[in-house]
């Protein structure tokens, strides 16, 4: 009974809202990286030749 | 505010939206509005004295198209009843039913809010509040205040769409300063010429949908004045860059030609008053505004690159 009701509530997507669903994830994954890299990349620059002067 | 109109497109409001496709969410950016707001901005940017790193440079490019593009995401969210009612914008995403106003929204706020704290963190703080002043002047001044209650909804509102060489300023030097101004102040006497060419060709859809622009509210041919005053203002803002900078002499000479074809045009959106003559010339003074402020801020970033400013 209880499955049945759960079952009745799930939103069953089609192949075309799947299909739209996954670029959509792929998009953020993607938008994610390019952070990620353009983060790494600043910091790179904005530190310079300061990265080699540093105590050891 | 004309509630009874009806939709240019069939669809059902009420409604379930479908899933958007990625198209879809690079529509809700307004491309286009996007593509001139990093445009200029680039123009800003390269025209400031102090040179940026090119990383940087690209960095803060992108996250001022997020910022435009989340400005262009709210506006949609919030004008979404009466978007559907003029068959300028009936075609977008939200009145064509591929996605919910609540999508449009989150996505909206995720990007601004994103797109002001990177370019604070990785950028400057001046730049990412001058991009915070811009989406929140767009929505709320604009959008929300400005456009279904006055005919100077687009005097006023340009503004918004004056920020961005501002920002690309403040990305290289970290500050305002008279000659970001003066490419503001370009920037804001060109828009509401630019938009009345276009409201005079489409002054009826502006009417089904109760947006009160100039044409609708004052007639087509205090418009047709109104044009004219403001392209002779207009005219001198852009000749100014050159006189007190950033611009040298090679923007001068294309800002002084440019603008005297801008008035010739504007003269004869005046004089033509009557049937598809008058529309005609109406269309081509809008045509030509997007060229003419698209040639001058690319003279300034050739001059600047080539080192003749």
């Amino acid at each position: 009974m209880m499955a049945a009701s759960e079952e009745q509530d799930t939103v069953i997507l089609t192949p075309e809202e799947k299909r739209r669903q996954r670029a959509r994830s792929i998009a953020i994954a993607l938008a994610l990286v390019a952070l990620v890299v353009i983060f790494y990349l600043v910091t790179i620059v904005r530190l310079g030749g300061n990265v080699f002067n540093r105590v050891i | 505010m004309n509630t009874t109109a009806t939709p240019i497109l069939d669809s059902d409001a009420s409604a379930k939206p479908a899933q958007g496709d990625l198209g879809d969410y690079f529509a809700l950016m307004k491309p286009r509005v996007m593509s001139l707001a990093v445009f200029t901005a680039l123009a800003g940017m390269i025209a400031a004295p102090n040179p940026v790193h090119p990383v940087i440079a690209v960095t803060a490019l992108i996250f001022i198209a997020m910022g435009a593009g989340a400005a262009g995401a709210l506006n949609m969210w919030y004008d979404a009843d009466i978007d559907r009612l003029m068959a300028r914008t009936a075609m977008r995403p939200i009145p064509r039913n591929r996605l919910a106003q609540e999508e449009a929204l989150a996505f909206g706020l995720v990007l601004s809010i994103g797109s002001v704290f990177c370019l604070g963190v990785l950028v400057n703080w001046m730049a990412a509040a001058l991009l915070a002043l811009t989406i929140a002047y767009y929505l709320v001044i604009y959008t929300m205040w400005l456009k279904r209650r006055t005919p100077q909804n687009i005097v006023i509102g340009g503004a918004a769409g004056s920020f961005p060489p501002m920002i690309g300023w403040a990305v290289a030097t970290g500050g305002v300063s008279h000659e970001s101004l003066l490419l503001f102040a370009l920037i804001f006497l060109w828009t509401p010429p630019h938009f009345w060419a276009l409201a005079l060709v489409r002054s009826r859809d502006y009417e089904r949908a109760g947006v009160p622009m100039l044409p609708v509210v004052a007639g087509k041919d205090k418009t047709r004045t109104q044009i004219l005053l403001y392209s002779v203002a207009m005219a001198a803002a852009a000749v100014a860059p050159g006189f007190f900078g950033p611009g040298g002499m090679v923007y001068l000479a294309v800002a002084s030609v440019g603008s005297a074809v801008f008035i010739v045009l504007a003269w004869r959106v005046f004089r033509t008053r009557d049937g598809s003559a008058a529309d005609k010339e109406a269309r081509r003074l809008f045509a030509y505004s997007i060229f003419y402020l698209f040639g001058l801020f690319a003279t300034l970033i050739v001059e600047h690159a080539a080192g003749w400013a």
